[in-house]
C-alpha cells in the first residue's frame, strides 16, 4: 500500500514537472469553450434565423434543457481527445525518453507502476473534465443568456450531465493510458488517438446508425457509449436536430451501461498491457 | 551503515531471438572492491547488468544481490544504486525533479537530493532542464540517482564515458572511496586503460562468455615476459624452471614467462650465474586485454551488438 502511494505521488511529480499537462489543459478550455459558444449561438433563435430560411423562420423545436446540455457537453463532444492524449502520453513518454528504466528501478514491481499511473490518469481525467466544463459552461452559458435562451444551469438533468462529464473524461484518460501502454510507441499512440477520435469513429457511428443491426453494435463504440453515459451528444441528437438524417431506431444504452462499456474497454487495454508490454525487457 | 552486499552472477544465459547474448556467465563482485566488467561493445556487459537489476529477464541462470533478486529487495535503492544509460532522462524535466520523482517512489527524503547533487557537482545545473545537459552532466546525474539511496552496492555501465580528464580523476577517487567504505562497486567499460587505475578485480567478457576473472594483479602478471641470457644457458634454464618460470629458447637468449625482471635477476644471482642480457619484453596490459577480446574471425555479430549494447 505504501509502495502504491509512493509510486502514485511519484507519477504526479512526473506530470507536474513537465509543461505538457497545462498545455493540454489550455487547449481543452479554449477548444471546448469556443465550440460551446458556437453551439449556444447555433441553438438560439438568432442563430436559427441566420442559418435558416431567413427572418421569421421557426427555431428548431429543441427543448431548452436538451439544447443547454448539448452546449455544456461540448467537453465530451470535442474535448475527449485531450484526456485520451494525456493518458496515452503518461505511458508512452516512459518508452520515448527511456525513463521507464529509472521508473522500474525505483519500483521494480511493475504492476504497482501501472496501477499508480491508472490512479493519476483517472485523477487528471477529472481535472481535464473540470477544465473543459470551465470552457463549456463558462463560455456557453453567457452566450445562451446573452441571446435570450435559458441557461438551465439549475436543472437536475443538466447537473447530472455535468457530473457524468467528469466520469467520462476520467474513463477516456484511462483508455489513453491503456492504449499507450499497449502500443508503447508515442508516435503510433498520437496518430491512432487523433485518427480514431477525429475521423474513424464519427464515420463509423454515422454509417452504423443507418441500419438497425449495425446501430445495435454501433452503440458500443466508445463515442456512442460516452454519449449514453453523459446523456447528451451531437451525433446521437442529430435526429432531434434534423429529422432528415436517417436513423435506425435502436434503444440507446443507459447512462451506467455506457459507463460500463468504457470502463470495460479501459480495463481490457490495461490488463493486456500489464500482461505484455509491461512484462517485457526494458531496453 | 554499509551491509556487505556481494553481487553474484551465476550461469547466466540470455537469448534474444536468434542471438545468444550471454552463455553461462558467472562471476562475483565482492564488497569493498571495485570490479571492472570489461569487454568490447556488444559482448554482453549491458545485458548482464540489466538482468542483475531486474530490467531484463534471464533465459537461464541467476543474478543476485546479496542472495536476492532485485525485485525482491525490500528497499532496492538502499541496497544497490545504478546508472545504466545516459538516455533515461526526460529532456523537459530538470535534473533535480528527475531525482525527486525517484526519491518519492523509493521513499527517500528529498533532503538527500541536494546532498547527491552536491556530490556530483550539479548543485547549480540541477534546476535546469536535462535537455541542455552535456554527456558528462548526464553521466553525473545518472551517478547522483545511483547514490540517492546511499546504497551498499553500485552498478555503473560505462561511467567514464563522456567525462573530461578532471571528471575521470574525480570519478576514480569517488569510486575508490565508496569501495573503501565497504561498498561493492561494479562498473563496465570497453576500454581497460580507462578503469585500470580504479579497479581491483577484472572480469573480461567476449561474445557473451567470461574469458578472464580475477584480480587485476593476476592479469598484469600474466603479461610478464623477460628476455635473459647467460653463458651457461642450461644452468640458467634449470634455475628459472625450478623458480616456477616457463622458459623457451629464443633466437637471442631465453624467453621467460611467469617471472618479472627483478625476480629473474634474483634467481640468476642465487644460482651464481653471470647474465649477459636481461630485459623486460612484457606486453602492456592493454595488449593483453586486446588479445583476450580479439577475434580470430572478423567481428560478425552486429545483431548481438544491437540487442546487447
Amino acid at each position: 500500500m505504501t509502495a502504491l502511494l509512493r509510486a502514485t505521488a511519484s507519477e504526479f511529480a512526473k506530470v507536474f514537472s513537465l509543461k505538457s499537462w497545462w498545455l493540454l489543459g489550455l487547449i481543452m478550455v479554449v477548444y471546448v469553450g469556443f465550440t460551446a459558444a458556437a453551439l449556444a449561438f447555433f441553438f438560439s433563435d438568432l442563430g436559427a434565423q441566420l442559418a435558416g430560411a431567413g427572418p421569421g423562420a421557426p427555431a428548431p423545436e429543441l427543448d431548452p434543457v436538451v439544447a443547454a446540455n448539448l452546449v455544456y457537453s461540448s467537453v465530451t463532444a470535442v474535448g475527449l481527445v485531450i484526456p485520451l492524449l494525456f493518458g496515452a502520453l503518461l505511458a508512452t513518454t516512459e518508452w520515448r525518453h527511456g525513463t521507464l528504466t529509472p521508473t522500474v528501478l525505483a519500483q521494480p514491481r511493475r504492476g504497482i507502476v501501472l496501477a499508480a499511473k491508472a490512479i493519476v490518469a483517472a485523477a487528471m481525467g477529472v481535472v481535464y473534465g473540470v477544465v473543459g466544463l470551465v470552457g463549456s459552461v463558462g463560455l456557453g452559458a453567457p452566450v445562451l443568456a446573452a441571446l435570450g435562451e435559458p441557461t438551465a444551469l439549475g436543472e437536475p438533468e443538466v447537473i447530472a450531465v455535468l457530473l457524468r462529464t467528469l466520469l467520462a473524461t476520467a474513463l477516456w484518460s484511462l483508455l489513453g493510458l491503456g492504449l499507450g501502454a499497449l502500443l508503447t510507441s508515442q508516435i503510433a499512440a498520437i496518430v491512432i488517438v487523433l485518427a480514431f477520435t477525429q475521423f474513424v469513429e464519427p464515420i463509423l457511428r454515422l454509417v452504423a446508425s443507418v441500419w438497425e443491426w449495425s446501430a445495435s453494435i454501433g452503440r458500443f463504440l466508445p463515442g456512442s457509449a460516452t454519449d449514453a453515459l453523459v446523456g447528451a451528444g451531437i451525433l446521437s441528437s442529430l435526429g432531434a436536430l434534423d429529422p432528415s438524417v436517417p436513423s435506425a431506431t435502436v434503444d440507446a444504452l443507459l447512462w451506467w451501461q455506457g459507463g460500463l462499456v468504457l470502463a470495460a474497454l479501459a480495463a481490457v487495454l490495461l490488463v493486456a498491457a500489464s500482461l505484455t508490454t509491461m512484462r517485457r525487457d526494458v531496453e | 551503515m554499509v551491509t556487505p552486499t556481494p553481487l553474484t552472477i551465476d550461469s547466466l544465459t540470455k537469448v534474444y531471438g536468434e542471438v545468444t547474448a550471454l552463455r553461462d556467465v558467472s562471476f562475483q563482485a565482492a564488497p569493498g572492491r571495485v570490479t571492472g566488467f570489461l569487454g568490447p561493445n556488444g559482448a554482453g556487459k549491458t545485458s548482464t547488468l540489466r538482468i542483475l537489476l531486474g530490467l531484463n529477464r534471464a533465459t537461464a541462470g541467476s543474478a543476485l544481490i546479496d542472495g536476492q533478486r532485485y525485485r525482491d529487495l525490500d528497499a532496492p535503492f538502499h541496497r544497490v544504486g545504478s546508472s545504466l544509460s545516459v538516455d533515461v532522462f526526460h529532456p523537459g524535466r530538470s535534473g533535480r525533479n528527475h531525482l525527486l520523482t525517484l526519491a518519492i517512489s523509493a521513499g527517500i527524503s528529498s533532503a538527500r537530493i541536494d546532498t547527491v547533487l552536491d556530490m556530483v557537482g550539479l548543485s547549480e545545473a540541477g534546476r535546469r532542464a536535462v535537455g541542455g545537459y552535456s554527456l558528462g552532466m548526464r553521466q553525473r546525474l545518472g551517478l547522483a540517482s545511483a547514490l540517492l539511496g546511499d546504497p551498499d552496492a553500485l552498478v555503473l555501465d560505462e561511467p567514464i564515458n563522456g567525462l573530461d580528464p578532471d571528471g575521470i580523476r574525480w570519478m576514480r577517487s569517488l569510486l575508490r572511496s565508496l569501495a573503501a567504505e565497504g561498498r561493492t562497486v561494479l562498473l563496465s567499460s570497453h576500454v581497460l586503460s580507462e578503469v585500470q587505475q580504479t579497479v581491483d578485480d577484472v572480469v573480461v567478457i567476449r561474445h557473451g562468455r567470461v574469458v578472464f576473472d580475477g584480480p587485476l594483479a593476476t592479469l598484469e602478471s600474466g603479461t610478464s615476459r623477460v628476455r635473459v641470457d647467460a653463458a651457461d644457458r642450461a644452468a640458467l634454464t634449470d634455475a628459472l624452471t625450478r623458480a616456477g618460470a616457463t622458459v623457451e629458447l629464443g633466437s637471442a637468449g631465453l624467453a621467460v614467462l611467469g617471472l618479472d625482471v627483478a625476480r629473474t635477476g634474483e634467481v640468476a644471482r642465487d644460482a651464481g650465474l653471470a647474465l649477459t642480457h636481461l630485459s623486460d619484453e612484457s606486453d602492456g596490459l592493454e595488449s593483453v586485454f586486446l588479445s583476450l577480446t580479439a577475434d580470430a574471425a572478423p567481428p560478425a555479430p552486429a545483431a548481438a551488438e544491437g540487442s546487447a549494447a
